[in-house]
């Protein structure tokens, strides 16, 4: 078995158009609007058409490793909202079942239904932000981001009623939750869930049937599944291409076996399929967030094992890992039973799903590739780390 | 039929933008600073240390343990412990913070050192219309920037200080019950030593440190 | 998904003549891993990945550990003649462990995701030491979603990939010399000065100024 075997692995070379073609190489980023951040793409054009394209990471780097080697576990809790700032309950949710694998510990009930009606919210949150920012990029400037914007200000400002902070929230903790909900707080749920799918058809009737989306979207950026599952691929991205793998149907995570909830595939693996699937995964979400609000019961938030202070797993190491709202989010730590982890991981979706950033983008044009980019949906915060 | 898609769209937004007019609903945004929205009362961004009664520096709760200094997760806070000791709010000797600097540069406002506290003593703020022109001195606070009066904390954070007052009130009758009843037994072994002749020496009498009343 | 005893002997079944061990793992999770020789990782990662009762078409996470050597203080019995009779004296002596980096690989099967829930399959593989012997066989033919972790694995802990078609600095810039994730990292001191009320910082930066010149 050799690498020339796999037919999958390199991208076919695109063929010049004409002997004598120079190259024009260009750097797009990392200061490129379309860039979520900074993020420098070095790519190699024939006129208008890719024919190589080196993604540059590092710009954002601040080594969220070995700075969590240096500090106790708990420490490195609030470090975790910072990698995916969109996502920081679930970046917490992942850092916690790593641990909790790690030492062993149990979840309360109530504390494994307030961590899956948070994260649910974090998905709706994430998914119509990152739809907001495709079609941001596609030109559609303001309406579909501020619409977006509109209803990620109401979920966040949930989150601040119970966390304390709207992006940071640092709320999970090994064996449980930080705090008790707020009084109120699941009324305040419930009435926002009612009134998201209103929010999702207003968008869906902006968007969806739009012929400029479709001209722009349809038969663009295609990944083929077997490339995808290779390349690692996970979360809406390797769902759009067919192939049906979600942690939360797969692992069981948490309490995700007592819910009912369908897993929306894609067909084509095009970005069209990935607005959609984003579209239906929050639907199903929403239908996650009902059943949750109508089943949490009452009792304790903590596992009563659980300490603040002097935290110390015994040696050993695990890797646990969520369906994060951009995919597989996994945390791999190693203990050597002294307060701060030996080795300490983060798995990153967003890094992995450009793996296949070239292979998606060769033979397209300029304006595709910020499209492409757009609709992997990235937060260089986790990229670099 | 081309272009359907397009004006469903644009319907879309004529709804939206007619409505800002008519629906609060619609209208989502305020104009600061003139208008504000509600506070939240779990809101935090960056630590204020608590004082019990009116004096900020005697009834400062910190006993400059250093557990927050140790746990600060971006390692802002700086503490220089005391050489001598005050009572605290239940009348034991305790040292205290000479010097107790935050960073609110380097802060993150993850309150973590709330939550490792042992002595309730550290609490998130919820001001936020921050600022300074002096980029080194001015995010450098101390211990007299920091102290913020109990009646502060209940004001911005009803629910918690409530119940923190009321586990402080508990610990406090727990301490009181205590040094009653090791006075009680101080007072009895007087007493029997009293009783035993030929020593008429002065009974001891049982030292009760004067308990200190918390603020509010 | 099946246990990594019975990979294992699959491992074994289907080539017998690759040195693949157990490790196992004392912590609850009881992620058991497999050590595969180097020499025979590729062979081994393509049966696991091609067999179709395994079918771990799906790399989730490479990484690197960075095991730095260890002096170990022993005590030995040795025989010694002193003064012409044979007496056996404790020694203390001193034994350099040698250490070594190590890959790590946990892999999923997507083909079988929904038939048994399992945790991962953990493969890891050991370079002879830290300094020039450090190559190891790249999985990213195998496994593309290897491709940027190796490089992160090859930047940061500073494993050498044979095979791997793009082993390039991924994090650090490409004139950067050392290996920030490995244990004895000492980070530079080309820092900005930056007051701060730390001890430390504020003496290296004092350092920093000396060495340099350079003022604030």
């Amino acid at each position: 078995m050799t690498a020339t075997d796999l037919k999958s692995y390199r991208p076919p070379v695109i063929e010049l158009s004409e002997e004598g073609d120079e190259l024009l190489e260009v750097a797009m980023g990392p200061h490129h609007p379309s860039t979520h951040g900074v993020f420098r793409m070095d790519v190699a054009l024939d006129g208008e058409r890719v024919v190589r394209l080196k993604p540059v990471f590092g710009y954002l780097h601040r080594n969220h490793e070995k700075i969590a080697e240096t500090t106790s576990y708990l420490a490195s809790m609030p470090y975790t909202d910072r990698l995916d700032y969109f996502c920081s309950l679930t970046n917490n949710w992942a850092y916690a079942i790593a641990v909790e694998k790690l030492a062993g510990m149990e979840v309360p009930e109530r504390a494994q239904y307030i961590r899956v009606i948070t994260a649910e919210l974090t998905r709706i949150q994430n998914h119509a932000s990152a739809i907001g920012f495709l079609l941001q990029e596609m030109g559609a400037s303001g309406t579909p981001l501020m619409y977006a914007f509109r209803e990620r200000e109401k979920i966040l400002d949930l989150f601040e009623a119970l966390t304390g902070s709207r992006m940071m929230c640092n709320y999970m903790r090994f064996g449980g939750c930080r705090v008790e909900l707020p009084k109120g707080w699941l009324e305040q749920v419930s009435k926002i869930v009612d009134g998201l799918p209103e929010f999702i058809d207003e968008t869906e009737a902006l968007l969806t049937g739009n012929e400029i989306l479709m001209a722009r979207t349809q038969g663009v950026g295609i990944l083929k599944p077997d490339l995808a599952v290779n390349a690692g691929v996970t979360g809406p991205m390797l769902r759009a291409t067919g192939v049906n793998y979600d942690i939360r149907k797969v692992d069981h995570y948490g309490i995700y076996d007592r819910f009912k909830f369908r897993v929306p595939l894609g067909d084509h693996g095009d970005i069209y399929d990935r607005y959609m699937i984003r579209i239906l995964e929050m639907r199903e979400s929403i239908e996650i967030l009902k059943q949750a609000i109508k089943d949490i019961p009452a009792g304790p938030i903590m596992d009563p094992k659980s300490k603040i202070r002097g935290f110390r797993p015994k040696a050993g190491e695990a890797y646990g890992r969520i369906e994060a709202p951009k995919g597989e989010l996994g945390f791999y730590l190693i203990s050597d039973g002294s307060p701060n982890p030996y080795r300490y991981r983060v798995r990153p979706p967003s890094l992995i799903n450009l793996t296949v950033l070239e292979d998606m983008c060769l033979g397209r044009n300029v304006a595709d590739v910020v499209l492409i980019f757009g609709s992997v949906d990235i937060v260089l915060g986790e990229v670099d780390r | 039929m081309l272009g359907e898609g397009i004006l469903q769209g644009l319907a879309e937004t004529a709804k939206n933008f007619a409505g800002s007019f008519v629906s609060k609903e619609r209208l989502t945004t305020v104009q600061y600073p003139e208008e504000r929205i509600a506070p939240i009362e779990n809101t935090r961004d960056f630590p204020i240390l608590i004082y019990d009664g009116n004096d900020p520096m005697a009834g400062l709760r910190c006993v400059a343990c250093q557990i927050c200094e140790k746990e600060c997760p971006p390692k802002c806070i700086y503490i220089v412990k005391s050489t001598d000791k005050k009572p605290d709010f239940v009348g034991k000797m305790q040292i205290y913070p000479t010097r107790f600097d935050i960073d609110i540069s380097v802060c993150m406002s993850c309150q973590i050192c709330v939550e490792v506290c042992p002595f309730e003593a550290i609490k998130m703020d919820t001001e936020f219309e921050l600022s300074t022109t002096d980029r080194f001195g001015g995010l450098l606070y101390d211990r007299e920037q920091l102290s913020k009066s109990n009646e502060h904390y209940h004001k911005i954070h009803p629910t918690e200080a409530a119940e923190v007052d009321a586990r402080l009130a508990e610990e406090k009758a727990k301490a009181e019950t205590k040094a009653k009843a090791a006075a009680e037994a101080a007072a009895a072994k007087a007493a029997a030593a009293a009783a035993a002749p030929p020593t008429p020496a002065a009974a001891p009498v049982a030292k009760v440190a004067p308990a200190k009343e918390p603020g509010a | 998904m099946k246990s990594a005893e019975e990979i294992l002997a699959a491992i074994k079944t289907a080539l017998p003549e690759a040195g693949v061990e157990l490790v196992p793992n004392p912590s609850p999770s009881a992620q058991h891993s497999l050590r595969l020789d180097p020499a025979h990782a590729l062979a081994v990662a393509s049966f696991l990945r091609n067999d179709p009762e395994l079918a771990l078409d799906y790399c989730s996470n490479a990484t690197g550990v960075d095991w730095p050597g260890k002096e170990i203080t022993e005590k030995v019995k040795v025989t010694k003649v002193v003064d012409g009779v044979e007496t056996i004296v404790e020694e203390t002596v001193k034994r350099v462990q040698a250490g070594y980096l190590e890959a790590v690989y946990h892999l999923y099967s997507m083909k079988h995701a929904h038939r048994e829930i399992a945790g991962p399959v953990v493969l890891r593989m050991r370079t002879v030491n830290r300094t020039d012997q450090v190559e190891l066989p790249s999985l990213t033919p195998v496994w593309r979603s290897a491709e940027f972790q190796e490089r992160e694995i090859f930047d940061l802990f500073g494993i050498v990939f044979t095979g791997h078609p793009d082993l390039r600095r991924i994090l650090m810039w490409d004139g950067f010399e050392d290996h920030p994730m490995r244990r004895d990292y000492v980070d530079p001191d080309d820092f900005e000065y930056e007051p701060t009320p730390h001890d430390e910082v504020l003496k290296r930066a004092e350092q920093h100024k000396a060495n340099t010149g350079v003022t604030a």
